[in-house]
């Protein structure tokens, strides 16, 4: 793409373009290879050339269109859109329109942002593939025979493939920052409590939170202004304003503590790829040429988080998941009784691996097991925290890489489960300890496929990340 | 909310005599009360009664995909102000979710709390000095409200069910007693005086009727001497107080006659029929109670500050046993009428009459007997004045009750008031000649009185009364008649 979000939106906001224009060459981009990739479950034609006319308006008018003015953007449909199917990938929302949109849809509009479509997901973002999904499997752009990564393939693909400048994930485990780094696009997930949650369909609680993707760390950040901050309908949000990081892009990692952390590169754990190793070890060596210090670092507890992750996710889903009940709106199958009728409708509703992750939670949280499984957990959550917490003590942002390897082949990882969960090794401690972590495209691997390193912040650290996002990027150039 | 009940120290058994001999009763009682807030607990819908079904409602208290609850401020209060009034422990507290699936209640989990309640331990003390130790009492939101179609109007057997959802998300402090309840009096003594509670710091309506406020009773016996907790069962659907006595003891009953006959009880949830004065079985308690409570992680835990409770203590208004206390003390009324007066919310009242100069018994009478709906346009002042005419015995007690008639109806000045109805003290021995005449005149009834049969009594007062225009004092006139038959 030769054109950035940032540079788009400029252009719009002077007069240069029109939204129209800027819509209506995306939807030819869709139109020409949307039925290889099958990045959206909705494109919505109608309402982005209605939003993009009410832009162009504005801007006719003299009215401020919003910092984001007719920027495309392709957004994960695991978030409320007022009278536009919003489905998590699953058959048991089928026929069903939100009421309302999710702040963060609110938010973009306000920005001028222009959804081209609802996303393509895994089922309620449980999976790392996109493969798990009732409109069927997303292709990545840069290699139709691989997946796009997930949950969020579909909007890391439409961004990828130049479908839309710019994309709204969610991240529970790594599903922002896992795909970004298979598609080749940077993907944030910022400090749990600074984006609202409101209209986000539940995962696990606890841990999701919704992020930009992008093209560049910039209009990364540029997403991220707009969609951060406090709202009083998420009783978790952190009140305070979003973070000033597009004005610290340009500072540089000169003096900056940067830790490597020794149990995910490598020799601390198995399955990471030797060309994605020799990657991050190229992005610590430009950032210390970048005038960072550089050293590594051991946040023992990090190697437990996977475990931990899968049993507090599924705990808080299997209670999330419960609504889908066939009593008030999405699928019902008839039954007897009205129990028959709940048990029909989640059976034919919800694929195997939401049925899974539900059977998991249940059992993690019964009586007699709660304290072995979820209470035992939560612990390991705090052993994480307490070790993030001694480790940035001397340093102000972490290294890892993003995902063990390159994006894999369609079909190769779903047969077992465990090697897919797998691949969330690197990302799931961010989501365990609430803190910010973003996935910048480092390369690619033996296979000609984009490799992403993954840079870490404390809480609220996102100054530092993005600073240190942006000075990997400039590397790259 | 299921409590596990420790079985208390020893003490005397308390014997209830409308249970079978040899027998002790054990209640323990789960109060749910609807705070009167403005809106529902988690979202800005109105919090109110009666509406069409299904207008007070949207995507949170729907339950919606994607929705977040966020706390009503108003209700925490409300639950801490009842905590204070009970005693309580108020305490940082966190929301839980207790997992099971009900068509009513949207999101397939209620919003409770579990392991840190808002109110922890606490005790309520009833009228005839009975402690009731209290467990907890907990914020959590109500559900929808179903109404099943066909069958027995059961869900089991429903054809179909509709949903009203106005009630859910509706605020709720459950309060769970000890099992510290021996008594079917005292069991409907707690529920009274709770409800007294409730009102005086105006945080329910406490309508049972409605359903704003819904007692629960946890019913088991055992025999006279035992300290053991049997096996209980949780009777529902109690809707009004005298329900409330009539299903423990239908329970109580049911529980003995079946160890009299070498079986026990199952635990287990039963609703109480009123019209068949018997309790159905419900859902079995063994098989259906995990309810995988976990912290809820869309809420954030609720830390009240020591200024907010201190504030709240600071602002709580007397409760109703010290008002009794109060005005028995001020008054030396009848305890029965006392507790009329400070159930109907009339001690203030009471105490400026009293301040005023009004006999105190005199001002409980008349607000007990002749006041019920208030005193009217009557002022303060002319009340006191009244009652004063009253004891001096200017006014005899049946031209009080006209005057006073007239003082709340319109206001205005009782002497100019009684003179307007030629209500002047009447000059005793005018009332004896009277008596004697009446008794020349009617001599065969005046025997029968002489002989003992008071029926005739009223015969003489009537033409008494008759021939001075309503104006002799009643009591004047029996003492005379007394003294007269020698």
């Amino acid at each position: 793409m030769t054109e950035t979000a940032l540079s788009l939106a400029a252009a719009v906001r002077n007069g240069d373009r029109t939204a129209r224009s800027v819509v209506e060459e995306h939807l030819t981009a869709i139109e020409a290879r949307e039925g290889d990739i099958n990045a959206f479950n909705l494109v919505m034609t109608d309402s982005a050339l209605a939003q993009a006319d009410a832009v162009d308006a504005q801007v006719a008018a003299g009215e401020d269109p919003g910092p984001l003015a007719g920027v495309p953007l392709a957004l994960k449909d695991n978030m409320c859109t007022r009278g536009v199917a919003t489905t998590a990938s699953s058959k048991i929302l089928e026929g069903w329109e939100p009421p309302y949109n999710a702040t963060v849809v609110d938010r973009l509009a306000t920005a001028g942002a222009i959804t081209m479509g609802k996303t393509n997901l895994d089922e309620f973002a449980m999976g790392s593939s996109t493969e798990n999904s009732a409109f069927g499997v997303t292709h990545n752009p840069l290699n139709l025979d691989v997946v796009p990564g997930g949950s969020s393939g579909g909007s890391a693909a439409a961004v990828a493939a130049g479908f839309a400048s710019l994309g709204i994930g969610s991240d529970t485990g790594g599903s922002i920052r896992q795909p970004a780094s298979f598609c080749g696009v940077v993907g944030v997930k910022p400090t749990y409590g600074t984006v609202s949650r409101y209209g986000l369909l539940a995962f696990a609680s606890s841990l999701d939170q919704v992020g930009p993707l992008a093209n560049n760390v910039a209009d990364a950040a540029a997403l991220y202004e707009a969609i951060a901050g406090h709202d009083h309908m998420d009783s978790t949000s952190i009140p305070l304003p979003a973070l000033p990081v597009s004005s610290e892009l340009d500072h540089g990692v000169e003096g900056m503590r940067i830790g490597v952390i020794s149990e995910l590169d490598g020799s601390g754990i198995e399955g990471i790829s030797a060309d994605v190793q020799a990657r991050t070890r190229a992005a610590v060596d430009a950032l210390a040429a970048a005038g960072a210090i550089v050293d590594q670092v051991s946040v023992p507890s990090v190697v437990y988080g996977l475990s931990a992750y899968y049993l507090i996710a599924p705990a808080e889903a299997s209670s999330n998941l419960s609504r889908y009940d066939g009593v008030r709106y999405g699928l019902r199958e008839d039954g007897a009784n009205n129990e028959a009728m709940n048990i029909a409708s989640r059976t034919a509703g919800f694929g195997d691996e939401v049925k899974r992750r539900i059977m998991l939670g249940t059992y993690a949280l019964s009586a007699g097991y709660y304290d072995a499984y979820y209470g035992k957990a939560q612990k390991v959550r705090t052993l994480i925290i307490d070790d993030f917490a001694a480790a940035y003590e001397n340093f102000d942002v972490l290294v890892t890489p993003t995902a063990p390897t390159t994006a894999f082949e369609i079909g190769a990882k779903t047969e077992d489960p465990m090697t897919m969960y797998v691949n969330d090794i690197c990302t799931i401690p961010s989501n365990l300890a609430g803190h910010p972590a973003m996935s910048v495209p480092y390369g690619v691997g033996d296979d000609g496929l984009p490799i992403g390193v993954q840079v870490l912040a404390p809480l609220l650290g996102e100054v530092a990340m993005f600073r240190a996002g942006a000075a990997l990027e400039r590397s790259l150039v | 909310m299921t409590v596990v009940y420790f079985t208390r120290d020893d003490h005397e058994p308390i014997i209830d005599p409308a249970i079978p001999e040899g027998w002790e009763l054990v209640v323990g009682c789960e109060v749910h009360c609807e705070l009167s807030t403005e809106t529902k607990l988690f979202c800005g819908c109105q919090n109110k009664f009666g509406e069409e079904p299904n207008h007070n409602i949207c995507p949170v208290c729907l339950g919606l995909p994607g929705s977040m609850p966020s706390v009503n401020a108003a209700a925490v209060e409300y639950a801490m102000r009842l905590g204070l009034a009970l005693n309580a422990e108020v305490q940082g507290s966190v929301f839980s979710r207790k997992n099971y699936f009900y068509p009513d209640m949207p999101k397939d989990y209620q919003t409770t709390q579990f392991d840190l309640p808002t109110n922890v331990g606490g005790h309520l003390d009833l009228p005839n000095g009975v402690r009731v130790h209290l467990e907890r009492a907990h914020i959590e939101e109500d559900t929808g409200k179903s109404t099943h179609i066909g069958g027995s109007g059961r869900i089991h057997d429903a054809t179909h069910s509709l949903v009203d959802y106005n009630r859910a998300g509706v605020p709720l402090v459950e309060i769970v007693s000890r099992p510290d309840i021996h008594r079917i009096e005292d069991a409907k003594a707690y529920a009274s005086e709770l409800r007294a509670i409730l009102l005086a710091i105006d945080v329910c309506d406490a309508k049972m009727e409605e359903g704003s406020m819904r007692v629960d009773a946890n019913v088991s016996v055992r025999p006279l001497g035992s300290n053991e907790l049997r096996t209980r069962c949780e009777v529902k659907n109690i809707n009004s107080i005298r329900s409330l006595g009539r299903a423990i003891e239908y329970e109580a009953n049911r529980h003995i006659d079946l160890y009299n006959s070498g079986e026990s009880p199952n635990q287990e949830t039963r609703h109480w029929d009123e019209a068949g004065g018997r309790s159905i079985s419900g859902r079995s308690k063994e098989d259906s109670d995990d309810y995988r409570y976990f912290a809820e992680p869309d809420l954030v835990p609720l830390v009240p500050t020591d200024e907010e409770i201190q504030h709240i203590r600071d602002t709580m208004p007397m409760l109703p046993a010290a008002r009794r206390t109060r005005l028995l003390d001020a008054s030396s009324a009848d305890p029965e009428a006392v507790d009329l007066v400070v159930g109907r919310g009339q001690d203030d009242l009471a105490f400026e009459v009293i301040a005023g100069g009004g006999n105190g018994n005199s001002v409980v009478k008349h607000l007990t007997n002749n006041l019920a709906d208030g005193i009217g346009q009557m002022s303060i002042e002319s009340f006191v004045a009244l009652l004063q005419m009253e004891t001096a015995g200017d006014l005899s007690s049946t031209q009080t009750k006209t005057v006073l008639a007239d003082l709340v109806a319109t206001g205005g000045n009782p002497t100019e008031i009684a003179a307007s109805h030629g209500f002047e003290a009447m000059d005793n021995s005018e009332l004896e000649g009277i008596l004697d005449q009446l008794i020349a005149e009617n001599p065969d009834e005046w025997a029968r009185f002489a002989g003992g049969d008071r029926k005739v009594q009223g015969f003489f007062v009537g033409k008494i009364m008759k021939a001075t225009r309503g104006q002799a004092d009643g009591k004047v006139v029996n003492q005379l008649m007394q003294s007269k038959m020698g």
